[in-house]
């Protein structure tokens, strides 16, 4: 059986709280660190360093920020979490304040999940009945209105600070000027959710799951041509073929890791392992049938990016323009197929200079699929 | 339909301003509980904002633009966003799409005559196990079938939303 339960299994409420309130901030963040914990939301940054940092700094007034704008086509594993362990995450962001020192939080959801918002504004009543007394702290949920890039923490900040959703450069990060220029934190759902999980147990507990560099449990949304669709908690790191085994995804064409962002894994790729370094272990697993169009693929896409771009920087506005654009003349067999060679260009062009994480992933997909599906997009019988 | 009264408005401002405060970071919260309550931002909801907070209009302007649920015009009472990622198109989104456009008369971005109605489509809401799936207004359906279809659409007109 691959199938763990850490995050989909039942939590005593409050046990970890009183446990953290105990140990204090140092002593959290030390644990923190030494368990490994790497972000759940894609870039992988360990957390107890970014916990670290902010706790370091010299300014008293902070913030910590919990990222539910799971926008990530394809990724449904923060929707339940905040459906059916909300819990788990109110106490993960409750210990996260006292660690870094913060007096506030906000959880930001998107607008798509405001149906959840009165399980989750229950939840932190609750909370605050059983622990306002013992720990100070304020939880305020907020709302996304349908932008995909304001997932992108600096985005998410400047929505939240009342602004446009556009990301900025780095430095300065956000542990340094982030919510109202102040040391912020910002951290996924599914990361939240395993903090109560490790002060319960310890770092060497959740160091068991996983492999080297890439510890613990993770959840991945399985969708698409496939047997059993669903959410699947197994260890970091284990081969995309086990997953597909479980459920019922072998006999496929290809299969979208780490949602659009991600990557298109072909079969002979498939004994590739889903961690950080190796397949994007961000969630998303959409698996595509062998009868599928990876044109239409492709065109899907493309289209996404070109809608969810926020327009700030020329390679991304205008290179997921061109790509979706070439792959249409292309395939029409209206460009020269020497064209393919300039968009494969541009690929490194924006990945390259790409302001953020969604101009700089975008061309992933259309690398993997133009270098493995090339003969049925550009040499068909249209 | 909802008459866009200015102390109407003045109240959905005042109320979100007595909870979050009356500062910047108020503004999307205001945005979106006008946005909610009347149906779309009117240039009579960003005068009063301006006021309220002490925003320039064009740099509200600025930033309601640049979120796809913050509407500009005037939508139907009930706005239908059909998911259109990898997973829905698979199972058979389109079906579903053209089902509702037959029923209601309207294509993608149309609202019907009786403002009711207004259909869009929307990249992925999260529904993937359960595709193909959609939105109305908040409330998620899945595992859509056309006749599903059907009957939300016409649940929704006789006024016992299911
Ligand atoms: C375009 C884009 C969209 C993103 N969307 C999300 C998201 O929906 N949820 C999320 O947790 N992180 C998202 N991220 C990653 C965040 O920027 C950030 O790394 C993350 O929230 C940090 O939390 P973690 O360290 O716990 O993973 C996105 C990044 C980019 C570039
Ligand atoms: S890469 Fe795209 S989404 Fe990111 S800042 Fe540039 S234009 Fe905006």
């Amino acid at each position: 059986m691959i199938e763990k339960k850490v995050l989909l299994n039942k939590l005593d409420r409050g046990e970890a709280i009183l446990r953290a309130v105990k140990m204090g901030s140092e002593k959290i963040v030390s644990l923190i660190k030494d368990s490994e914990l790497r972000g759940r939301g894609g870039a992988g940054f360990p957390t107890g360093i970014k916990w670290e940092r902010v706790l370091n700094q010299s300014e008293k007034e902070r913030y910590l920020i919990c990222n539910a704008d799971e926008g990530e086509p394809g990724t449904f594993k923060d929707r339940i979490l905040l459906e059916e362990y909300t819990e788990k995450m109110i106490e993960g962001m409750i210990i996260g304040q006292i660690a870094i020192g913060a007096k506030k939080s906000f959880i930001y959801l998107r607008q798509e999940y405001k149906f959840l918002a009165e399980k989750i504004k229950n939840t932190i009543e609750e909370y605050k009945k059983l622990f306002g007394d013992k720990v100070d702290f304020q939880i305020d949920l907020r709302f996304g209105a349908g932008a995909y890039v304001c997932g992108e923490e600096f985005a998410l900040i400047e929505s939240l600070n009342g602004f446009r959703g556009e990301p900025r450069n780095k430095p300065p990060f956000p542990t340094e000027k982030g919510f109202k220029n102040k040391p912020t934190v910002v951290n996924n759902v599914e990361t939240l959710c395993n903090i109560p999980h490790i002060v319960l147990n310890g770092a060497s507990w959740f160091k068991k799951f996983g492999v080297k560099g890439c510890y613990g449990t993770k959840l991945f949304s399985v969708a698409g041509d496939v047997e059993k669709p669903g959410i699947y908690e197994v260890e970091m790191g284990i081969p995309l073929i086990e997953l597909l085994e479980h459920v019922g995804g072998v006999d496929s064409k290809a299969v979208q890791v780490g949602g659009y962002a991600g990557t298109t894994v072909v079969p002979e790729d498939y004994y590739k392992t889903l961690c950080f370094g190796d397949l994007p272990p961000g969630g998303s697993i959409i698996v595509i049938g062998k009868n599928r169009d990876m044109g239409k693929v492709l065109e899907n896409i493309l289209e996404f990016f070109l809608e969810e771009s926020c327009g700030q920087c020329t390679p991304c506005r205008e290179g997921n323009y061109r790509l979706l654009e070439g792959l249409r003349l292309l395939r029409d067999g209206k460009a020269s197929i020497k064209y393919l060679k300039t968009l494969f260009t541009l690929c490194d062009v924006m990945k390259i200079s790409a302001k953020c994480g969604l101009g700089q992933s975008s061309p992933n997909s259309f690398l993997a699929i133009m270098k493995n599906f090339k003969d049925e997009i550009l040499y068909n019988e249209r | 339909m909802i008459e866009c009264k200015v102390d109407y408005l003045k109240r959905i401002i005042e109320d979100v301003l007595k909870v979050h405060g009356n500062h910047r970071s108020s503004l999307l919260p205001v945005l979106i509980a006008v946005n909610d309550k009347i149906g779309f931002i009117s240039d009579m909801a960003l005068v009063e904002i301006s006021k309220q907070m002490d925003i320039p209009i064009a740099e509200i302007h600025g930033v309601m633009s640049f979120y796809s649920f913050l509407n500009k015009k005037k939508k139907g009472k009930y706005v239908i966003r059909i998911c259109r990622s990898l997973s829905c198109e698979f199972k058979g989104k389109n079906r579903i799409k053209n089902v509702i456009m037959r029923e209601l008369g309207i294509g993608v971005g149309e609202t019907t005559d009786d403002g009711l109605f207004t259909l869009e489509e929307t990249n992925c809401i999260g529904m993937c196990d359960r595709s193909p799936a959609m939105l109305i207004n908040d409330r998620p359906y899945y595992n859509l079938t056309p006749e599903r279809a059907i009957e939300i659409l016409e649940s929704y007109r006789g006024g016992k939303i299911i």
